[in-house]
């Protein structure tokens, strides 16, 4: 289904003593990506939850391709959105193809057309779908848990996804293995996802758009990584990014991204001088530099065809070209 | 010594008995069930009605039940009513301690992740919190059966229509006829032993997803 935009217009959520959520507004473009971060307690998965009305909001207004939430019925609603969470939240009693059929199963689908689709979700997360449709949660790792949980939320299609710290529970390995599928998932599905997180380096990597929340559910700034990174609204957004956000700056350009000049065909590299690949964020390269202590890095294609020199020069002037980066 | 040879006259009676017994039982715990299954959803639902309702079905259990079968012969006579309502009194407490505890126990993430995908109230009740409470539920429907047919055996005190095969007891014991005696009180728990075995299985049966290693065939 075609992705839609997503709009909190002045949104609140009170409870008797405290806000948990205040006067937020912000717009999610169709099939953008917008990571809510902040630290605890700033009420991102409030905010979240308000979306499919699991919280419903006390102030304000939310859109979903232009339509209130709070003209819909919940119960479609939620079927109508794809919905992670950190713990999963399989359910033990059914099998991983029975968990994602979850969906289509309540919204009336047949038979043969459930199997089909329990199939090709199974194998779009990379599982197997001979080995792993018929096994009980119990018997999966918290990866491949946490992709079950990703194919059961893609079901029906969604064209909206809500994903609450949906890798906060596996190992810093899988959760990069799954992070990156996830964005290559993106280019292929074009979703809207909003996704939660505490981690500033997740919503760097993860969003198009990041909104960072205060205690006391304040949206503190909202943009695209790079901007939040090159000009913090307020010392909060600076300390929260992190003292290096320069260098988190660098990873969010590839080496690829720069205006690389090709050398002469007597061109070798010198022994011990680092070789990256086209992909290899800034930060990586520099660090490689400063590694083997030179002040140049060599590109390379696949084949290991030189494409150009990276320098420190270079590095540093891609930071202040107006802090653009490659998203 | 034990008459073997009464007891070979009266196989016939053994069997009626022993159906009555079962008949007995079983009709208290299908109603205690029922009425548990309601007040455990309600504890489970409405938080405020949980710790009265758990203390009501508490109370309920401490009345002696000799005590009661008697108090209610004034009441409702000796009919079928005055046997059932003590033993489907004393089921309560097992039900819905039981029941209430295996609603408790379905992990929140998993009632999480039901609410947002988008079942209903019951479709939450009948698809996932009942089937995930069933362990719990089954073990208190084990120990239920056992104790009911244990107090089955007390409802001879109403007579010969009842009792189960309590009656072999009480006439027994009345006559000081041991054949009679153990006649009675041995098939008796046989029959509760067969059933909580019977129920094991089920219990086991009804729950493949916790077995981790099934299934994984590599």
């Amino acid at each position: 289904m075609k992705a839609v935009s997503l709009e909190f217009r002045h949104v609140s959520r009170r409870y008797a003593d405290l806000v948990a959520v205040k006067d937020l507004s912000f717009e999610v473009p169709a099939g953008k990506i917008c990571v809510l971060v902040g630290p605890s307690g700033c009420g991102k998965t409030t905010s979240l939850k308000m979306v499919n009305r699991l919280i419903e909001p006390t102030d304000g207004q939310i859109l979903i391709g232009g339509r209130d939430i709070m003209a819909q019925d919940p119960i479609e609603l939620r079927r109508g959105t794809g919905y992670v969470i950190q713990q999963v939240g399989l359910l033990p009693h059914l099998t991983v193809g029975n968990n994602v059929a979850i969906v289509p199963r309540l919204l009336g689908w047949d038979a043969p057309r459930i199997k089909a689709r329990v199939d090709e979700l199974l194998a779009l997360v990379g599982l197997d779908p001979a080995a792993y449709r018929d096994r009980f949660p119990a018997q999966l790792s918290g990866g491949e848990r946490q992709r079950v949980g990703v194919a059961r939320a893609l079901a029906a299609d969604p064209p909206l996804m809500l994903m609450d710290e949906p890798f906060g529970a596996v190992d810093p390995i899988v959760r990069e293995r799954l992070q990156n599928e996830l964005l290559r998932l993106q280019e292929q599905l074009a979703k809207t996802i909003v996704f939660v997180t505490h981690d500033i380096d997740e919503a760097i990597k993860m969003g198009d758009l990041v909104a960072v929340m205060d205690v006391g559910g304040v949206l503190a700034q909202f943009g695209p990584p790079a901007e939040i990174l090159a000009n913090p609204a307020s010392d909060f957004v600076a300390r929260f990014v992190g003292a290096d956000r320069g260098l988190k700056r660098l990873s969010l350009t590839c080496v690829g991204d720069l205006n690389l000049q090709p050398p002469g065909d007597d061109f070798r590299p010198r022994p011990g001088q680092p070789l990256v690949g086209r992909r290899a964020t800034l930060k990586d390269t520099l660090s490689q530099m400063l590694d083997a202590d030179v002040s140049a890095a060599v590109v390379v294609d696949r084949n290991q065809k030189v494409l150009g020199v990276v320098t420190y020069d270079q590095i540093a002037a891609a930071l202040h070209d107006g802090g653009s980066g490659a998203k | 010594m034990l008459d073997f040879g009464w007891m070979a006259d009266h196989l016939d009676d053994l069997l009626y008995r022993t159906i009555q017994h079962i008949w007995l039982a079983g009709i208290a715990v299908g109603i205690g069930f029922v009425i548990s299954f309601a007040l455990a959803v309600l504890a489970v639902r409405r938080r405020a009605t949980y710790g009265p309702i758990l203390a009501v079905s508490d109370i309920l259990y401490t009345i002696p039940s000799l005590a009661l079968f008697a108090a209610l012969v004034s009441v409702t006579g000796i009919t079928l009513l005055t046997v059932e309502i003590p033993l489907v009194m004393y089921t309560l407490v097992i039900f819905v301690r039981n029941i209430a505890t295996g609603f408790d126990s379905v992990p929140a993430d998993v009632l999480e992740a039901a609410n947002g995908l988008g079942y209903t109230g019951r479709q939450r009740l009948w698809r996932v919190e009942v089937p995930l409470a069933v362990p719990l539920i089954v073990a208190g429907l084990r120990l239920a059966v056992v104790s009911t047919l244990g107090l089955v055996t007390v409802t001879s005190i109403l007579g010969d229509s009842f009792g189960g095969l309590g009656f072999f007891i009480l006439q027994g014991y009345s006559r000081s006829f041991p054949t009679e005696l153990y006649f009675g009180a041995v098939p008796s728990i046989v029959l509760a032993v067969a059933f909580d075995v019977l129920l094991s299985r089920v219990q086991r049966r009804a729950t493949p997803w916790a077995r981790p290693l099934m299934g994984t065939t590599v």
